[in-house]
């Protein structure tokens, strides 16, 4: 391609864990590769809608802080989902941006993205397509295992993103939507919930739990009331799957995310249920939660409310 | 031959094959993942094969719970079913500086390095599962005077490569990661190669490894 026909940003600063994710990969849990993919998926599901993009198009994700990007090519929109402070740079000044609406970005201007405000991850997308490569059928991240475009690894400063493909029938749409947040973290209990003690299964859903610091894409630490186990701190390791809750051997829980290792051998006493993932996985380390018991059933109708209603947002973009 | 199914969390199933850890549970699990996966179901997202559980991960839009549950207790697999098996071979380098804990496996196991080796060498081992990070093998069984736990303190970076052990078990650390596992050696073969996608693991569920020594020399000469 022609430099003077090229379409792309240049990365001043790359943010924090700033990645391309999709809808993630599948069937590759037997060789020890997660799913991983945007870790909201109903942010990454607003912000496609929001630019007419396919539903599982490559879009740029970030944690706590975005990247600060220079546009240079044509005339191009863009669009950020999550509640995220950024401000957008051009000639005749800088506006502060609003997040699930729309911008044009002309040659030379910068998109500056602060932060994410009471939540933990944010995204990036344009009316068109990223130059990514595809592993086993996604372009998502997996920095653990060094699997993805960018050979695997996070952006770092000075990384041109290419576009391949920009929308020219695109017509500037938004979105009034102030997010979903929740109290209570809904879970099922979990494979080995009888190897707790009865006071300890108590503690679980009675006190709350601090989110540490030790919380990345692949699993979230809390701390809490230590969770007694009273038959094996160890099980044989067998599969795990995204929101299961293991204890490890201090007491202390840790939920598997989205990158998680795909094999465990620590006792599992719950399952984060699917329509409270999205949810989960923005609390920010230092909130606390508390978890609720529902049962399977009711998990089911949950996420199909869950999903119905994320419907009902991408039905109200114009 | 699946006991029970259970269900982990609200979009998983979990075959239980039992509690015990061999290779005929292990084969069990086996046959039913490599079916399952021949039968390519909608809707089914991951099949986590492991010692003696299946799980079987679904999109919670096309499957429910019970709906998947009695399409996985109606499959029926044929005894004589026989598994694929390949015999794979892989170079080992015990120079000191790649067996970091050789000098605690003695200590534990009260045996001179060199009988350790021997022994470790003279056996092949079957691949029960592989996982945790990608292409790792769980490769079995140890003889019993081999045994011993997990350092009480994991390494926070196991280097690329390394051949360690563990109570009945040995594996292979294809990535650099944190773990526990007493290293004995390092092998200079790719165990998880990304850029073949049609087959990245050498290892895979089912396959029979048979380790073998190398001086420094032929390591250096293989990874170059």
């Amino acid at each position: 391609m022609k430099s003077k026909d090229r379409n792309y940003f240049k990365i001043l600063r790359a943010g924090i864990n700033t990645t391309y994710q999709d809808l993630g990969r599948n069937n590759l849990y037997h060789i020890g590769i997660p799913f991983s993919g945007a870790m909201d998926k109903r942010n990454f599901q607003l912000l496609n809608s929001l630019l007419q993009n396919d539903y599982n198009s490559p879009v740029i994700e970030f944690a706590y802080q975005g990247p600060h990007l220079k546009y240079f090519g044509k005339d191009i929109f863009f669009c950020i989902s999550g509640n995220v402070s950024f401000k957008i740079i051009t000639k005749e000044g800088v506006i502060d941006g609003n997040s699930y609406q729309c911008y044009l970005l002309k040659n030379g201007d910068e998109v500056d993205i602060h932060s994410t405000n009471k939540s933990v991850y944010g995204y990036f997308s344009i009316n068109g397509t990223f130059g990514v490569d595809y592993y086993w059928g996604s372009c998502s991240i997996n920095t653990q295992a060094q699997i993805g475009p960018n050979n695997g690894n996070k952006f770092s400063k000075d990384l041109e993103i290419e576009i391949i493909d920009i929308n020219n029938s695109f017509n500037k749409r938004k979105l009034d939507y102030l997010g979903s947040t929740i109290e209570n973290i809904r879970v099922i209990k979990g494979t080995n919930y009888d190897y707790f003690s009865e006071s300890s299964q108590n503690k679980f859903f009675k006190e709350s739990f601090k989110i540490t610091k030790l919380s990345d894409r692949m699993g979230m630490r809390l701390e809490g009331p230590k969770i007694e186990n009273i038959v094996d701190p160890n099980i044989k390791s067998e599969g795990l799957v995204k929101g299961v809750i293991q204890i490890t051997s201090a007491g202390d829980p840790i939920i598997m995310l989205s990158d998680h290792g795909t094999i465990g051998g620590y006792p599992k006493i719950a399952t984060v249920i699917s329509a409270d993932y999205d949810r989960l996985v923005q609390l920010t380390p230092g909130s606390n939660i508390k978890f609720k018991d529902v049962s399977l059933e009711d998990a089911e109708t949950l996420y199909k409310l869950y999903q119905m209603e994320t419907n009902n947002i991408i039905s109200q973009i114009k | 031959m699946i006991k029970n199914i259970l269900n982990l969390g609200d979009a998983a199933l979990y075959c239980d094959f039992g509690s015990d850890v061999n290779q005929e549970i292990n084969s069990n699990v086996i046959k039913y993942f490599y079916h399952i996966k021949k039968l390519n179901l909608k809707g089914i997202t991951n099949l986590t094969p492991s010692y003696n559980k299946l799980i079987i991960s679904y999109d919670l839009n096309i499957h429910s719970f019970l709906s998947l549950k009695k399409k996985i207790e109606n499959i029926e697999i044929k005894e004589n079913n026989k598994l694929e098996k390949n015999l794979i071979e892989i170079p080992v380098c015990c120079d000191n500086n790649f067996a970091l804990d050789i000098k605690r496996v003695e200590n534990k196991l009260k045996l001179k390095s060199e009988i350790i080796l021997e022994k470790f060498f003279s056996k092949n081992y079957f691949c029960y599962m592989t996982g945790f990070v990608a292409g790792m093998p769980f490769l079995g069984d140890l003889e019993k005077d081999m045994r011993l736990k997990r350092l009480e303190t994991p390494r926070v970076k196991v280097p690329k490569g390394s051949v360690g052990i563990t109570e009945q078990f040995c594996n292979i650390y294809t990535f650099e990661t944190p773990g526990g596992w007493n290293i004995l050696g390092n092998t200079p073969q790719n165990i998880f190669d990304t850029s073949n996608q049609s087959s990245p693991n050498l290892v895979n569920p089912g396959d029979t490894i048979k380790f073998y020594r190398i001086t420094l020399d032929q390591y250096n000469e293989i990874k170059r």
